[in-house]
Parts: C-alpha cells; structure tokens; sequence
C-alpha cells in the first residue's frame, strides 16, 4: 500500500516536471530529432542494406565492399594521419604560446587579438591567399629560391599535407590559445608562492604545478582540436576541388563524392566507420581524463 | 612572438592592402598562379609578385566587384537571408532547451544531453543522405530553408548556453519559485537578463561559423543564384583575379568588424565552453 503511494507520487512528480521541461523542450527536441537524430539513425540503417528504397539487409557486404576500395583506403588513411599530426602539433604549440602570452606582456591584448583572428576569417576570403603562397609559381617558392633552394610544387606533391597542416593550424590556433590562458589562469596563485618558499625552480613549477593543473583543459583542446580538423576540409576543397592530391583526398571528399555519384551505401558505411571512430576516441579520452581526475583529487 | 603575431595577420592584411590595387596591377603580379614555367627554358621572372604596398591607391576593384558583377551583391544579400535566421532561430530555441538541461530535473536528461553533444562533434557528411532524404520529404530541396532550418538546430547553441546558465546559482532560482513565479517567469525575467553575454558570445561564434558555410550549400542549392558567397568567391578566384581581393576583403569586412567590436563576448563565449559545468 505504501510502496504503491510512493510509486504514484513519484509519478506524479515525473510527469509534472516532464511537463514543464518539454515545454522548454519541444522546440529544440523536434527539430533535432528531425535534422539530427533521426538522420543519423538512418543513416547507420542504410549502412547494412543494398538499397535506400525497400532496401533488404545484406550484413556487412557494404563494409566489406568499402574496406575493398582502394579510395576509401587512401581517405581513410589521410584523415587518420592529419588528425595524428596536426592535433599532437598544434596542442603542443598552442600551450606553448599561452605559456607566453600568460606573463605580462604590455602588448598582450594585442597579441592575443593577432591569434584569434584568423578564427573568424571566412575561408573562402583567404583562400587566394594560400594559392599566391603555395603555387608553383608561388612566393613561397621565390623566397625559397633566394635562399637556393630547389622549388616544390606544394600542392601538387607530398608536401600538401604540410600545407593543410600549416593552414590548419593558422586557422586554429587562437582557438586553442584562449582555452589553455583560462586554465592557466585559473591555477591558483598560492600555489606558485608555495613553491617558490620552498625554492622551487622555474622548471620544476612548470612540470609539477602548470603541466598538472592544466591537463584538464587538455583533454578539451584535443577533443576540440580533432573536431577542428575535420573542418579543414572546407579549406581543401576550396583550394583543390574535388579530386585534390592523393595525399589530401580525405574522408569528407569520399563521401561527397559517393554522394554526387549515387553510392548512398559506400557513403553511408564510411559515415558509420567514421563515427565510430570519433565515438572510440572520445571515450577513449573521457575515460582517460576521469582516472586523471581520481589521481588528481 | 611579436614576429608570429605578424605572420598569423599577414594573410588579412594583404588581402586588405591588395584590394586596394589597381586591377591592372593585380593581373601584372598574379597572373602566373596556376600555370606551369618551364623553367628549363630560363624564364626568369618565374614567380608571382606579392606585394604589400599598391603602386598606385585605387577602389577600382571595389567598383569592379559592385559594379560590374551584380552578382556578387546578389550572393552576399544571399549569405545575410541565409545566417539571419539562423542566429535569431537559435537562439530561441537553444535558450529554452537549455534551460531545460541546465536547471530542470527529468528522466532521461543526461542521456538525452550527451546525444546533443555527439551530433556536435560529428563532420557534415555522416549525416548527408539522409539529411538529404528528409529536406527532399519536406519539400525544401533546393531553397534556402535546406540550410536556415538544420541551422537553427544546431546543437551547439544548447551546448553553450547551457554552460552559461550552470553557472547561475540555483537559489537564485529557488526564491524567484518562493515568490510565485513560474518556470517561464523565472526564465524570462532572471535567466535570459543572466545570460546576455553568453548570448551575445553565442550570436558571434554562430555568425562566423555560418558565414563560412560551404558544405551544406554544396549539397542542398543547386541553383547557384541561390548561394551564398562561399562558394562563389571560389569561383572568382580562378577566373578574375582582378577583383578577387575586394570580393574577399568585402566577404571578410563584417567579420572582422564584429569581432574587433565583440571580442571580448567572443573569448568569453569560447572559454565558458571549454570549462566543465
């Protein structure tokens, strides 16, 4: 009798406060289910049949077909290997420049402004500008050859990927910059008087005191900086087109290009590996920071 | 790093001082991009001319763009109707739902939230067909509201105002509810005048974010009279370089301007995203 009344009071209480919440909800809720949610669910649906009207399943044949071409391998493995450069890359020398730019400098702000810039530059404006750099006939190239060194058609060879990087990193870094200065600054300043009483070295507070507390903030930028990267087709494309060099063909260009030819299974097979594997490494990092923040406390 | 903040601006600043050169000018400097020299033959002046200063000051590009390509005006009149909406949108509805997720209790929320975070972090193309499926279901392939309806729930906008409104004490909350008001009350007289600078902050990450759009325009307007200057300052650029500085220096102005004026919201609205709520 009583476990009933509870029950129903409990009840009670779940649908008043659904109430209100869906209220503040709904708007938001359907359009996500519409446009993301849903989508996404189908879209892994489509991934195990052979067709997107009636379609039967087939298993895994389209994984199989998909790990079989030699396209998708290639885009795979440039996409993996961008993300592993660049992200490593760009982490380590955007806390690097926040180291710097966190000591007082009189023209920090101003600094500060000339990183973050970039961010909101619309890429297509600059575009132009990484072509006059990176052509053959480039500035680059000029200026390389004023220190007599042999020319390289960047875009064109191996060394597009460096050309993403850097562009990649131009575009991002002020966005890394402004996270680690919040966890930089929010490390507190009794910490460091600590040390220095007890004649702690400048080294020695970078490692055992900065390094540490800023580790959380870490674990962000990274989750940022691998999202970031995918974006960075946008920059390829506009610059290469759709069949760029081999070695920046990247997973985005895959699927865009499955797309524009019908192959709605190859297309949706690689949308799934994909988030598989952001799912992975997310968790991978979550679970990772957790245990850090166990050890921490 | 004085000498890196100068190579992070130099792109910027020579669009600007390039726009500003005579179209004349800028066909002598760059015309080499995109052809092969044989350089075997001794051609000697085998590379483009970056300059910083214009020989001579000229708004010839600017007219050349205005003018001459109507289009242009066209496109970024296209790109204003398309992220308008977009930000408006969002904001309404990402403020509501996260109010929601920061201060309601209800069965499922957490789960609920997380989903709204994996969608964030997920490239454009996974979610492309069918996407494609439903914006073609509902009538709106190949129109403008292909972009502005996916845009205005974004889940981006419900991720950072939530941050913002987390960090709102509860109590405050908690005695507005002993004086009588409702949740809608609560949300309109304390919640929404709290989080103004997170809005403002939201409202500027989303206008760079949408003005820069390139992949859904890609996909969902064939019609190119219907898309946004993204795409189409890509064109220009490989066909008339004459005007292509203006055309990009005009793309970037508003940006630039906004964030020279909001840059504070802006770093403000990036650093409360990266703090753990």
């Amino acid at each position: 009798m009583e476990g009933k009344r509870i029950r129903s009071k409990l009840f009670k209480l779940l649908c008043k406060d659904w109430a209100v919440a869906s209220l503040f909800l709904a708007p938001s809720l359907i359009g996500f289910a519409i446009f993301y949610l849903i989508p996404f669910v189908m879209g892994v649906l489509y991934s195990f049949q052979d067709s997107t009207v009636d379609g039967s399943f087939v298993g895994l044949d389209n994984y199989n077909e998909l790990l079989a071409s030699g396209s998708f391998r290639k885009a795979a493995t440039n996409t993996f290997l961008f993300t592993g450069v660049s992200v490593p890359f760009i982490v380590a020398l955007s806390l690097l420049f926040a180291l710097l730019l966190n000591q007082k400098l009189f023209i920090r702000n101003w600094l500060q402004t000339a990183f973050v810039l970039p961010l909101v530059v619309p890429v297509a404006s600059i575009v132009m500008m990484w072509q006059i750099l990176f052509d053959w006939n480039g500035t680059v190239n000029l200026w390389m050859e004023s220190m007599h060194i042999e020319r390289i058609d960047w875009m064109k060879s191996n060394w597009s990927m460096g050309v993403l990087i850097i562009v990649y990193i131009w575009k991002n870094i002020g966005y890394n910059i402004i996270l680690f200065l919040a966890g930089l600054q929010s490390i507190p300043k009794d910490y460091y008087e600590t040390a220095d009483i007890e004649g702690a070295g400048r080294f020695h507070k970078l490692i055992h005191i900065t390094l540490v507390y800023v580790t959380p903030t870490m674990f962000f930028v990274i989750l940022m900086s691998i999202i970031n990267s995918f974006k960075v087709f946008r920059e390829t494309y506009l610059i290469a087109g759709d069949y760029p060099h081999d070695r920046i063909y990247m997973l985005q260009h895959y699927m865009n290009n499955m797309f524009l030819s019908l192959d709605i299974q190859k297309l949706t097979a690689a949308a799934t590996l994909m988030v598989g594997c952001i799912l992975i490494s997310v968790t991978v990092m979550l679970s990772i920071e957790r245990r850090f923040r166990q050890f921490m406390d | 790093m004085g000498i890196i903040a100068a190579m992070m601006l130099f792109p910027i600043v020579v669009t600007f001082t390039n726009s500003l050169m005579t179209e004349g000018e800028i066909d002598h400097n760059y015309n080499l991009i995109g052809k092969m020299i044989n350089t075997a033959a001794g051609e000697k002046n085998g590379y483009v001319n970056l300059k910083l200063i214009p020989d001579w000051l000229s708004f010839g590009q600017y007219a050349g763009v205005l003018v001459r390509k109507p289009i242009f005006l066209q496109m970024f009149w296209n790109s204003v109707l398309m992220v308008t909406p977009i930000i408006v949108g969002q904001v309404l509805v990402a403020s509501l739902a996260a109010y929601a997720f920061a201060k309601l209790r209800f069965w499922g929320r957490d789960k609920l939230f997380i989903m709204y975070l994996m969608t964030m972090l997920m490239p454009f193309q996974v979610t492309l067909v069918p996407n494609y499926i439903i914006v073609e279901k509902l009538g709106l392939m190949n129109t403008t509201s292909a972009i502005i309806v996916p845009g205005i729930f974004n889940a981006f906008g419900v991720f950072m105002l939530r941050q913002f409104i987390l960090h709102i004490p509860s109590s405050y909350i908690e005695a507005a509810k002993m004086d009588g008001a409702g949740n809608l009350r609560v949300f309109y007289k304390i919640i929404v005048p709290l989080i103004k600078p997170g809005i403002a902050a939201l409202i500027v990450l989303l206008f760079v974010d949408n003005w820069n759009m390139v992949e859904q325009p890609l996909i969902f307007l064939g019609d190119s009279f219907k898309q946004p200057l993204s795409l189409y300052l890509s064109r220009i650029n490989e066909g008339d370089r004459g005007v292509a500085f203006a055309a990009a220096a005009l793309y970037m102005a508003p940006m630039v301007l906004l964030f020279l004026y909001a840059e504070s919201y802006f770093v403000e609205g990036i650093q409360l995203s990266g703090i753990k709520g």
